[in-house]
């Protein structure tokens, strides 16, 4: 299921072939499917119990690009979201829901002079090449607006490892799929596949007003910088050291109640957990925790190394690990103590 | 005074603010409903049959979080809120565990070069497993330092935005029996991004909203250019980063002043926003306005304020809410809008 899952291409507002892959896959399992504007996807499971409300999410978009113009001698000119331009030289897109190959270029080394490749290209000096020799060519495979996804195969490696791009956050989907067939749920209970996460957390924002849970609880990729010349401590999680916690990152607070809960009930359930090392970056507990009258909110994450780049690492275990502390809360979120 | 060293003693990092929050709704007791949201704010309703009005002061403090431990026992930490590296270094740090330590940056930085996140707390263990056993990751630390007064001058840490609660608690006692729906807000997390704030009106939806918070001056050696001063009363804010103050808010609070002789001052602070900056957007928009008190070295350990301005801002809040019981008539003297 990941490995479907991370092929789909669903940059920001184009998530359509995820939500669709989704809806097919879960639509028996569900005693309620809802829709709203922004095609948020709302999976409704009936709990043993009624007086609360549950609310899982999990981010259906990924980061990518737009075509911003089309030049003159047909190649793309294209805008990022959320990705660091260093890692784009020489990778090989999609464009389009034709998926039309393409390769990001600059000039060739030999043009080049010992200054310019001493420094970082930028994006506005990049282009994408499809094969195109002219504007009018280019034109008959893509236009301005269109979607580009990394072009990036699922792999499994070493011990438990998986490359692909998107695991942020179908790891996350791929859980609450699993979830939603699996657990049996205590609780009333929403499972929500929102969209336009990595644009600013506007689906997530929108679901939780829509639901106004008692409980939130995110289903996330995070960052993992266990990697050479990293200075100890700033490494954020690390691969394989289990699904993820934090009390703060760049955008929230957690519930300090909750976080702890989850700890301990990880601890006694022998399930692998880790608290992150360091506040950095931000998830959609950011935006549902002030929904209403306040939410008791957390993140649950699946440490990734090379966020936001075609080649994102993750560990089996770690995804495992998820997967076991979510249903958890699903199934006996009362003996937690924190609503 | 007691109550004011008292709050400023408790312990309430954002998001961590079960102390502070306990010491306050025992000063409450008696003197209303009340109440402790999801988020953690603490609210007192004084019901009434008139116009609702909210006043909100945030209870949370700036402080540290453990994020790291090393082979040697220095806890790294992330900041919690609005930090500067060069006035935090040396502070000590309390954990809410009563755990101490100095939060030091080593010794070979220059201070333009220092961050927080270089930065550690030396709780004085042997090691790691020492440090481990003395405090846990994600555990919270305030900075520590002692309550000062002498003649009207206060010198604490966190008066900011303590002085706001104490002026909340003490016109909460002092209030006149009168109409007016009255609700006071002690709010969370305001310090890392008015959080509590933006949770705090949903199921009030008050005619008025009033911050009350803690603003600069303009009155020391080498300062940013402000017309504000210690010692020359409460503020009413004309407009910060977050808000310009609605005129209808800012008439009643200025002719509650006037008419009971309080003295104030107006305030434009070009940095910084407070609750009100969220209160306003709640429940389909909220009048709303800020009462601010005037602080110098503001997120220090030694901030500095002044007892008088702090008296007059409880006149203040209670001859606002005086004027609010018989607003119908008192309306015809405040600018329309």
């Amino acid at each position: 299921m990941l490995k479907e899952l991370t092929s789909l291409s669903g940059i920001s507002s184009y998530e359509n072939d995820v939500l669709d892959y989704i809806y097919s896959t879960v639509k028996d399992h569900c005693d309620r499917i809802e829709h709203d504007s922004t095609d948020n996807l709302y999976c409704f499971k009936k709990g043993r119990k009624t007086g609360k409300t549950v609310m899982f999410t999990a981010h259906t978009d990924e980061v990518g690009f737009l075509v911003s113009g089309i030049t003159d001698e047909g190649y793309l000119k294209f805008s990022s979201i959320g990705i660091d331009s260093r890692i784009l030289l020489g990778l090989r897109v999609f464009v389009g829901k034709n998926r039309t190959p393409g390769v990001i270029g600059i000039k060739a080394v030999h043009l080049t002079t010992a200054d310019e490749r001493k420094k970082a290209v930028e994006e506005k000096n990049m282009y994408i090449d499809i094969g195109a020799s002219s504007k009018e060519e280019a034109e008959k495979l893509t236009e301005k607006g269109d979607f580009i996804v990394f072009d990036s195969d699922y792999t499994e490696f070493g011990d438990g490892k998986v490359k692909a791009k998107a695991l942020d956050d179908r790891v996350g989907c791929a859980t609450l799929i699993k979830l939603i067939k699996e657990a049996n749920f205590e609780y009333d209970t929403w499972c929500v596949f929102t969209v336009q996460e990595e644009v600013g957390l506007r689906g997530g924002r929108i679901a939780a007003k829509r639901i106004l849970p008692d409980l939130f609880i995110a289903l996330e990729a995070t960052t993992c910088s266990y990697i050479p010349d990293m200075e100890k401590g700033k490494n954020v999680t690390n691969l394989g050291g289990g699904v993820a916690l934090s009390y703060m990152d760049g955008g929230f607070m957690a519930d300090r109640k909750l976080v702890g809960a989850l700890i301990e009930r990880a601890k006694e359930r022998n399930i692998l957990c880790q608290l992150k090392s360091y506040a950095s970056g931000g998830n959609e507990v950011r935006a549902a925790q002030t929904v209403g009258r306040g939410v008791i909110a957390a993140a649950l994450s699946v440490p990734c190394r090379y966020l936001h780049s075609p080649l994102t690492v993750m560990d089996k275990k770690d995804y495992e690990a998820m997967y076991l502390l979510a249903k958890e809360v699903a199934e006996n979120l009362s003996a937690l103590e924190v609503l | 005074m007691e109550l004011l060293k008292k709050l400023t003693d408790a312990f309430g990092v954002s998001g961590s603010e079960c102390d502070i929050a306990e010491l306050i709704k025992g000063e409450l007791e008696g003197l209303g409903e009340i109440s402790v949201s999801p988020l953690g704010n603490v609210s007192l309703h004084i019901p009434g049959n008139g116009k609702k009005i909210l006043f909100a002061a945030h209870m949370d403090e700036i402080g540290v979080m453990a994020r790291f431990i090393d082979d040697n026992g220095f806890v790294y930490i992330s900041a919690v809120g609005g930090l500067s590296a060069h006035t935090a270094l040396n502070s000590r740090i309390r954990f809410e565990n009563g755990v101490c330590g100095v939060l030091s940056a080593g010794e070979k930085k220059e201070i333009k070069d220092l961050k927080i996140t270089d930065m550690f707390v030396d709780i004085g263990a042997k090691n790691k497993a020492e440090a481990e056993s003395m405090i846990s990751l994600g555990m919270c630390g305030k900075f520590e330092s002692n309550f000062e007064i002498s003649g009207n001058t206060i010198i604490s840490r966190v008066l900011d935005n303590r002085a706001g609660c104490f002026a909340l608690i003490k016109a909460a006692k002092e209030l006149e029996k009168c109409d007016a729906d009255i609700y006071f807000v002690f709010t969370s997390q305001e310090e890392i991004g008015l959080r509590g704030a933006a949770t705090a009106a949903y199921d009030i939806c008050p005619d008025y909203a009033i911050a009350v918070d803690i603003t600069d001056t303009g009155d020391t050696p080498d300062c940013e250019k402000m017309a504000v001063k210690l010692g020359d009363g409460p503020c009413i804010k004309i407009m910060d980063k977050g808000i310009v103050t609605n005129h209808l808010v800012r008439d009643i609070i200025e002719t509650a002043a006037k008419e009971e002789n309080i003295p104030y001052q107006l305030e434009i602070l070009t940095a910084g926003s407070t609750d009100a900056s969220m209160l306003q957007f709640s429940c389909g928009g909220i009048k709303t306005g800020a009462i601010s008190i005037p602080l110098r070295y503001i997120h220090t350990s030694s901030e500095m304020g002044n007892l008088v301005d702090l008296q007059n801002t409880v006149k203040l809040i209670c001859a606002i809410c005086k004027k609010l019981c018989n607003f119908e008539k008192t309306i015809d003297n405040c600018r329309k809008i």
